[in-house]
């Protein structure tokens, strides 16, 4: 078995993707078709830049959903060490191969004698996991409170403003430090954090569907009770962990049981997630709260305050929805951001174990080596330039094709 | 104006003392004392030996109290055992009369550093002193690139040259310094290149700076900031652009150039000067992240020591620092703008 040259490498890995074009490929041909009748998404087609920056977003999306739960893109095991494949070059065959294995690394090893390739791919799927769903969190959270802020002013807008101005004013990097060592974890901190963050989707849904029906009890107690319980469900299955919300070895607060709790998150992922989440509302809040002020003074706003609605319909079913534009766009910068954040965390240590194949902590472990074997980092490195990219570029060209009509 | 810079000041102290109450917060908190206790003596220690240390050392008073102290408006802890007072302000072996009672921010009297065994003000002014070093070179490179890649997009809207420029404006917003530094590292100073044109550390850039060993983290960290301001540049000059002067001006037949650098230039500057000024909270982050990947040690590398070390009072006192740059970078470009727009006028 011989060396591979770049060009076989670069052949062996399209046909590795082989999934993610074909994927890629159904996506773009449906979409095509179809982009008059998609609204925004459909134009998005229009536009070169935003049609490469979401090809771009979807190629990792893809990436990471067949390569993490699916397991399918990967060629070795992301965590094993094979003998004799320390820091090897990209396309070195694979040392005692068996029947069966893939013969070659083919972005060669790290210093830990493990395939690049496959880390690279499993550790697309943290980010994908994580990177949206932290995002999703914090909007709600700047959503929650933006809007009244905005919509209120006075005193509560003030206290609200001045506390994300706060935590805006901290450098990220000091808060990292500060909230995501294993001392910290010991006192339960991200724990409580997580039981306030995470409540907000909950109360976000809930004054969303009550404001729109209170009108009608009769749809109104039946949907909120289903939609309650089932979120109520998520929430306390996400917050609690061994039939516990708040563990530390002096006290905890007792969760829903084990047998009750759909899935437990780990820990470190946890902390990452709460950080995350707690540094990005602020910016969120404040962007909401600022289109809250501007669409207050619309005449369909004063519309609805004759027709006697209440204030909550007014910020969630009028002002809301007419400040999609740039929340989607926003959206879509910061999902590029949180995968920053995340890198960041991953870059100096912080809250996800070192074996973890995110790209942060693989870019850490490969920094080392830097100057004799840098296929270890840059592997990782470019993986999340091309995903930043892709995202800002889809922002771009979001921002472009709403301004248009 | 004056009343309103008052109103700002206020609110910034109020801000800088409540976060660094937070800081002191999460610094104090039992486990991480207990670390340091270790860290201090030795990692076998039992719990009543962690207890002893803490409390000989007045770790174990309530919150506020050393909050206060540490502020120096409290009286500083005094501790007898064994015949012998030492407290939070002088040494055994000080003398009766020269023992001070308040010993705090206030006085001056930043604190110790468990980790360096040196004067927490030295250390921090010291590795300011470098970062300063560090940030005067990115300024330099970064504010002249990013304006004149915002006015060239912004002059000709949807132009080639336009697009181009806001292509790579955008890529150098999507590129972290974490990736740009060790793309750069692995091009231009790695063997596996060849290039080796610069050095990949910037460890002997701290006693004398040299083309070679500091190009690589200044442009590191001028990229990830550059984008961003070129493209606030950009936003801006384009919105100029199509002001009416600038269509007489045009009209009357003025040299395209003449327009761009006498009529549109100046107006389309306002806007890109608060970005800049906003623009440091962030290139302390960026300063973080490259100083410790070039190690360099200057203030970020101090932070990330300080942090991991859980040094109590370095780590406030770089905090104080670090959130008193970010409020007063916020003040003066808010003061900036409205000086430099007549139109906004602040009561």
């Amino acid at each position: 078995m011989e060396e591979l040259s770049w060009g076989g490498i670069l052949a062996r890995i399209f046909i590795q993707l082989g999934p993610v074009w074909i994927s890629l490929i159904v996506l773009f041909t449906v979409s095509m078709t179809y982009k008059r009748r998609l609204g925004l998404y459909g134009k998005l087609f229009d536009s070169t830049i935003g049609m490469i920056g979401f090809a771009l977003v979807m190629f990792w999306v893809f990436v990471g959903v067949f390569g993490g739960p699916l397991d399918m893109l990967v060629t070795h095991d992301p965590l094993s060490q094979v003998s004799g494949m320390k820091n090897k070059i990209p396309g070195t065959p694979m040392r005692g191969a068996e029947e069966g294995e893939y013969a070659w690394f083919l972005l060669g090893g790290d210093n830990l004698a493990r395939d690049v390739f496959s880390r690279l791919i499993k550790g697309a799927w943290v980010v994908v996991q994580i990177a949206p769903i932290a995002t999703l969190f914090a909007f709600m959270v700047g959503i929650t409170l933006g809007l009244p802020a905005g919509y209120y002013g006075g005193r509560l807008d003030t206290v609200l403003s001045f506390l994300a101005n706060l935590i805006l004013a901290f450098p990220v990097i000091l808060l990292f430090y500060l909230l995501v060592t294993p001392e910290i974890v010991l006192t339960g901190i991200p724990n409580y954090m997580a039981l306030f963050l995470f409540v907000f989707p909950l109360v976000f849904v809930c004054i969303l569907l009550n404001s729109r029906y209170y009108t009608q009890p009769k749809v109104r107690t039946p949907l909120l009770i289903g939609v309650l319980g089932g979120l109520g469900w998520l929430y306390l299955s996400l917050v609690s962990t061994d039939g516990s919300v708040v563990a530390t070895p002096t006290y905890s607060i007792p969760g829903i049981p084990a047998f009750l709790d759909l899935f437990d998150i780990d820990p470190g992922i946890l902390v990452v997630f709460v950080s995350v989440v707690f540094v990005n509302s602020p910016t969120v809040f404040r962007i909401v709260r600022g289109l809250a002020l501007d669409i207050k003074t619309r005449d369909y706003v004063a519309a609805a305050q004759t027709r006697g609605e209440g204030p909550w319909y007014i910020m969630l079913w009028e002002i809301l929805p007419n400040a999609r534009g740039p929340l989607i766009v926003d959206f879509c910068l910061r999902i590029g951001y949180t995968t920053i954040l995340l890198g960041t965390l991953g870059f100096f240590g912080l809250g996800l174990e070192s074996e973890s194949p995110d790209w942060g902590s693989t870019i850490n472990a490969g920094r080392r080596l830097l100057a004799l074997y840098p296929h270890a980092a840059i592997a990782p490195a470019l993986a999340l330039l091309t995903l930043v990219l892709g995202l800002n570029l889809l922002a771009d060209g979001l921002r472009e094709e709403s301004l248009r009509d | 104006m004056g009343l309103f810079i008052l109103r700002r000041l206020g609110v910034m102290i109020l801000t800088a003392l409540c976060l660094t109450f937070v800081v002191f917060w999460l610094t104090n908190l039992y486990p991480n004392l207990e670390k340091l206790a270790k860290t201090q003596g030795n990692f076998r220690m039992s719990d009543e030996a962690v207890e002893s240390y803490l409390g000989k050392n007045g770790y174990l008073q309530p919150m506020p109290v050393k909050f206060g102290q540490w502020l120096g408006v409290l009286p500083g802890w005094t501790v007898e055992s064994e015949g012998v007072t030492t407290g939070k302000c002088f040494g055994a072996d000080t003398p009766e009369d020269e023992r001070r009672s308040f010993c705090g921010v206030l006085q001056g009297d930043w604190g110790f550093s468990t980790v360096f065994k040196d004067e927490v003000g030295t250390i921090v002014s010291t590795r300011l002193g470098l970062t300063g070093k560090l940030m005067f070179f990115v300024m330099l490179v970064m504010v002249p690139m990013a304006l004149i890649v915002g006015v060239l997009a912004g002059m000709r809207e949807g132009s080639k040259l336009d697009r181009s420029l806001s292509t790579f404006s955008i890529a150098s917003t999507a590129t972290p310094e974490y990736v740009s530094g060790v793309i750069f590292i692995a091009v231009f100073a790695s063997s596996a290149f060849g290039l080796k044109w610069f050095k990949g550390s910037a460890t002997s850039a701290m006693e004398s700076v040299s083309f070679e060993n500091f190009t690589l983290p200044v442009v590191t960290i001028a990229l990830y900031g550059m984008g961003y301001i070129a493209r606030m540049t950009r936003a801006s000059m384009t919105e100029v652009m199509t002001a009416q002067y600038i269509r007489t001006a045009r009209l009357k037949g003025v040299k395209f150039s003449d327009i761009v650098l006498k009529h549109a230039l100046r107006n389309a500057l306002i806007a890109p000067f608060t970005v800049i000024m906003l623009q440091f909270p962030w290139l302390l982050n960026g300063v973080v992240i490259v100083e410790t990947l070039f190690n360099y040690k200057g203030f970020g590398w101090l932070l990330v020591q300080a942090a991991s070390n859980n040094d109590i009072e370095l780590l406030l006192a770089v905090s104080v620092v670090s959130v008193i740059v970010v409020l007063v970078t916020q003040l003066i470009s808010d003061i900036g703008y409205v000086y430099l727009n007549p139109r906004i006028r602040i009561a």
